[in-house]
């Protein structure tokens, strides 16, 4: 099947049931991605379809259609995305495995809520678990993020 | 130590290790050896300078989150003076001259990477430094003397060369025998605020852990684990697992079976495809709840004496008044965010082993046992770890040797992958523990006789760790934190003892390890004594801290930037405490409130003194996460075990600390002279009692039992 990734066409031969997550990693070695949980409780394997985010682990490959997939690979090409220099400045990574998810489940909070708030950072990432305990600075990061990105426009 | 190191490299795969020095971090920094000065280390193995000026820091701990991928490399580039925008890190293989500075094995654990290595990370930047003075010189034909070094640059008058352009020169000359280090008052990097080195590839997608190892030939395994402590594989069918496509092998291990595919998703449908029989375990296995009784049960008699002076029966007797609490904590699982993995290629009697591991010459170890060969032929590369906290320090070394089999069983280089259920039932748990506290109390309620009691399972106990870290019955990581705390120094009669129960529920630390439970037993404590005598809980506190300043001055300085002593928003208490664990003292205010039984902390203020500072944003991070971490044991960690099967599964019945619980945290470094502590673990400790000692404020329910639980809704 061809798949639309990272504005790249890609074919793979997968089993329909196999989840987008196995897809990107094990097939397309594209490992930014990360398996947490796999079933849609943790947030580490956060992509984007169409923009929104959706969880790659339960999302089978055969729903994937024609939809356009981002990864944090297709983010931007050297991190220069407001979000991801927002986290660089914030200093929020720690162990990092939780990271990627983190920056995608942001991305789309701001793609839709330019200027979150607290309470709106807190609902949109706390399917986003952090064992290392970055929180703080995530909710730091988005705030920073969102006057990056207003200022850049 | 060259030769301790390889006893114990021989004798831990066969569980009897030679371990000159005590595991136990406390002690070890206590017992390094002080009278002949070490060797200076080799500065080619620790630096490489290329001749584009970057400097690459050779890293002989684990990065996992905790920041030495940054601070160690601050270490170094303090006194070689480089040009810090130049500095980058690797992990170094795993060989003897990466032995920790304490500790002899490779390791990364106890709070220990920035203090062990404090002094050998300069000394390999001053000496590298020096030998680029020494090349610089030669080449102007002058003296060391007349040069001056400073952001990757020597002039001498205005002529400049690089250190990219000395690099080689340098490198081929004869190491000093003594280096003068930097005096603090000349740091310019240590101390300072400094970004996370490792942060590029890490907010790319890019960043390496051992789930990501991949490479042509590789196969994925998941495996078949023993479905309760202590149950047998007795047979197993893989015909249909073999018809799953992509399955290609199925190969026994040790006590399990493995399903090697072409990918994870095969390998895993592969697995639930598999028909196994286990034998049943004894006595109906394990139950937590049974053992919580039997740990009560015991906790009614003395047990191994930790410790006892004075005449704590006659003081207990002749008290003024006496107080009487048990508290109690269960197992809890690690449940890193990267589950547990690694990946193996076997290639004659040389094998390669890729994981994040914080253990590598146990597991360089045992893979060698495994394979008959001898360490030296085992690489181990340490990628990043997805979390650590202990879990990827095991003396049993269960997911690398479990991996080394499933490789050789196979013929193929494999990745064994741990799901989330597999990694949250795989055993490794912070053991339960059951405190009986007796208090007797004068007439002005401070405390006269103490009697403790710890029941709980030792993590030492029958590991390789064992005979140095376990004596007279007492695994002091048990026991930490209660017999040496600061509010008994004045406590003449004093008990404290020990009972290990066996159990065949597998335990190991976790982040903070004993004091995760004592510094819960012992501030909760000292709250309901501040309570009893009617004493505010800080004024009650300083009291009993006259003679220990530095606990006084954090304590004091938490609750002052916390307001302590001014009323909380409506609705809300404040709870604090204090303690000491891996040489750093950590103060914490806890703001919570209640509603519908449901607390909900709000804001935490920290006050940490942990000696000598390297980098306060990465300290700040650390307490942060160490109050989540925390936290998450405080409100919802439980791991429950019933006929030997772990009940939970997964983040939705052993739920972790989320962004909308996480706190406003303040963390405030408290410029100190004292000696230098860890930070990736002590913050972890004070955040349960000082919450539950907010929730006694708020509702007058003492909540003695982790995780916290409303008796009513209050």
């Amino acid at each position: 099947m061809k798949l639309d990734i990272n504005d790249a066409v890609l074919e793979v031969e997968a089993s329909g049931d196999m989840p987008l997550l196995w897809v990107l990693r094990d097939l397309l070695q594209l490992s930014g991605t990360k398996y947490g949980c796999g079933m849609a409780q943790c947030g580490a394997c956060t992509v984007h379809l169409d923009g929104h985010p959706v969880r790659a682990c339960v999302t089978p490959v055969s729903s994937i259609g024609t939809r356009k997939v981002t990864t944090i690979e297709g983010l931007s090409p050297d991190g220069s995305h407001p979000v991801q220099r927002a986290w660089a400045e914030a200093d929020v990574v720690q162990c990092g495995y939780c990271q990627s998810g983190q920056i995608m489940t942001a991305v789309a909070l701001l793609q839709k809520k330019p200027q979150p708030t607290d309470s709106d950072i807190d609902a949109a990432l706390s399917g986003n678990i952090c064992r290392c305990g970055t929180y703080v600075r995530v909710r730091e990061a988005i705030h920073l993020a969102s006057r990056l990105q207003r200022g850049a426009k | 130590m060259t030769g301790s190191r390889r006893d114990f490299l021989a004798s831990a795969a066969t569980g009897t290790a030679g371990l000159v020095i005590s595991f136990h971090v406390p002690n070890l920094v206590r017992a390094a050896p002080r009278a002949a000065a070490p060797p200076l280390p080799s500065p080619n193995a620790f630096l490489r300078i290329a001749g584009d000026g970057s400097v690459t820091v050779m890293l002989a701990h684990s990065e996992m989150g905790q920041g030495i991928w940054t601070g160690l490399a601050m270490l170094i580039a303090e006194e070689l003076d480089c040009d810090w925008s130049k500095v980058r890190c690797e992990h170094a293989p795993a060989a003897p001259v990466y032995g920790h500075p304490a500790m002899g094995m490779q390791m990364t654990g106890g709070s220990s990477s920035t203090r062990g290595e404090f002094d050998r990370y300069r000394t390999v930047g001053a000496m590298a430094k020096e030998l680029l003075l020494r090349a610089a010189a030669t080449r102007w034909k002058t003296t060391p003397s007349k040069l001056t070094a400073a952001n990757g640059v020597i002039k001498f008058g205005d002529k400049t060369l690089t250190y990219g352009e000395l690099a080689a020169a340098a490198m081929e000359l004869p190491a000093p025998e003594t280096v003068q280090l930097k005096e603090p008052k000349e740091w310019k990097l240590i101390g300072t605020t400094v970004r996370r080195l490792d942060t590029p590839e890490k907010i790319t997608g890019k960043a390496q852990f051992g789930l990501d190892v991949a490479f042509p030939g590789l196969r994925t395994a998941v495996v078949l684990r023993p479905p309760a402590f202590g149950a047998k594989l007795v047979s197993f069918d893989a015909a249909d697992a073999l018809k799953v496509p992509g399955v290609e092998k199925v190969v026994p291990t040790a006590n399990g079976v493995a399903v090697v595919a072409r990918h994870f998703w095969a390998a895993k449908l592969g697995r639930d495809a598999l028909r196994a029989e286990w034998s049943s375990p004894e006595a109906g296995g394990a139950s937590t709840e049974k053992l919580l009784a039997e740990f009560r049960e015991l906790a009614r008699g003395d047990g191994a004496t930790v410790v006892d002076t004075g005449n704590v029966k006659g003081a207990l007797d002749q008290a003024a008044s006496r107080c009487e609490a048990w508290y109690e904590v269960p197992y809890l699982a690690h449940a890193t965010m990267e589950p547990l993995n690694c990946t193996v290629k076997i290639d004659g009697d040389r094998c390669e082993i890729w994981t994040g591991t914080q253990f590598q010459t146990v597991d360089q170890g045992v893979a060698a046992h495994i394979l008959g060969t001898t360490p030296d032929k085992v690489t181990i590369h340490t990628t990043f770890l997805g979390g650590g906290f202990g879990r990827r320090a095991n003396p049993a070394s269960d997911f690398v040797s479990e991996a080394v089999i499933v490789a050789r069983a196979a013929g193929v280089p494999v990745k064994v992958v741990w799901t989330r259920e597999d990694d949250m039932r795989g055993g490794y748990y912070r053991p339960a523990y059951v405190h009986r506290v007796r208090v007797g109390l004068d007439r002005a309620g401070l405390p006269q006789a103490w009697h403790h009691v710890v029941v709980g399972q030792s993590i030492l106990g029958g590991t390789a760790f064992e005979k140095f870290a376990v004596h007279n019955g007492i695994d002091e990581t048990s026991v930490e934190g209660i017999a040496d705390s600061p509010y008994l120094a004045d406590t003449k009669s004093k008990h404290v003892s020990l009972h290990s129960p066996k159990t065949p529920i597998t335990v190991l630390w976790w982040r903070s390890v004993g004091h995760t439970h004592t510094a819960f037993a012992v501030e909760s404590m000292i709250d309901e004594l501040a309570h009893a005598a009617g004493q505010d809980p800080l004024a009650y506190r300083l009291a009993l801290l006259k003679g220990k300043p530095r606990f006084a001055r954090a304590l004091g300085t938490a609750a002052s930037r916390a307001g302590w002593g001014t009323p909380a928003p409506a609705g809300r208490a404040r709870g604090l405490a204090v303690h000491e664990a891996f040489g750093s003292i950590v103060a914490e205010v806890a703001e919570v409130s209640v509603e519908g039984g449901r607390i909900t902390v709000h804001a935490v203020t920290a006050v940490v003194d942990c000696g000598t500072a390297v980098n306060p944003l990465g300290i700040e991070a650390q307490v942060q996460g160490s109050i989540a971490f925390g936290l998450t044991a405080a409100l919802h960690g439980k791991l429950t075990v019933e006929g030997g099967k772990v009940v939970e599964s997964n983040f939705h019945d052993y739920p972790v600390l989320r962004m909308s619980e996480m706190p406003r945290i303040s963390v405030h470094v408290l410029p100190s002279d004292g000696k230098m502590g860890g930070i990736g673990e002590p913050a972890t400790a004070p955040i349960a009692p000082a919450v539950a000692n907010a929730v006694f404020a708020l509702t007058r329910q003492r909540l003695r039992t982790l995780p916290l639980r409303l008796a009513k809704e209050a």
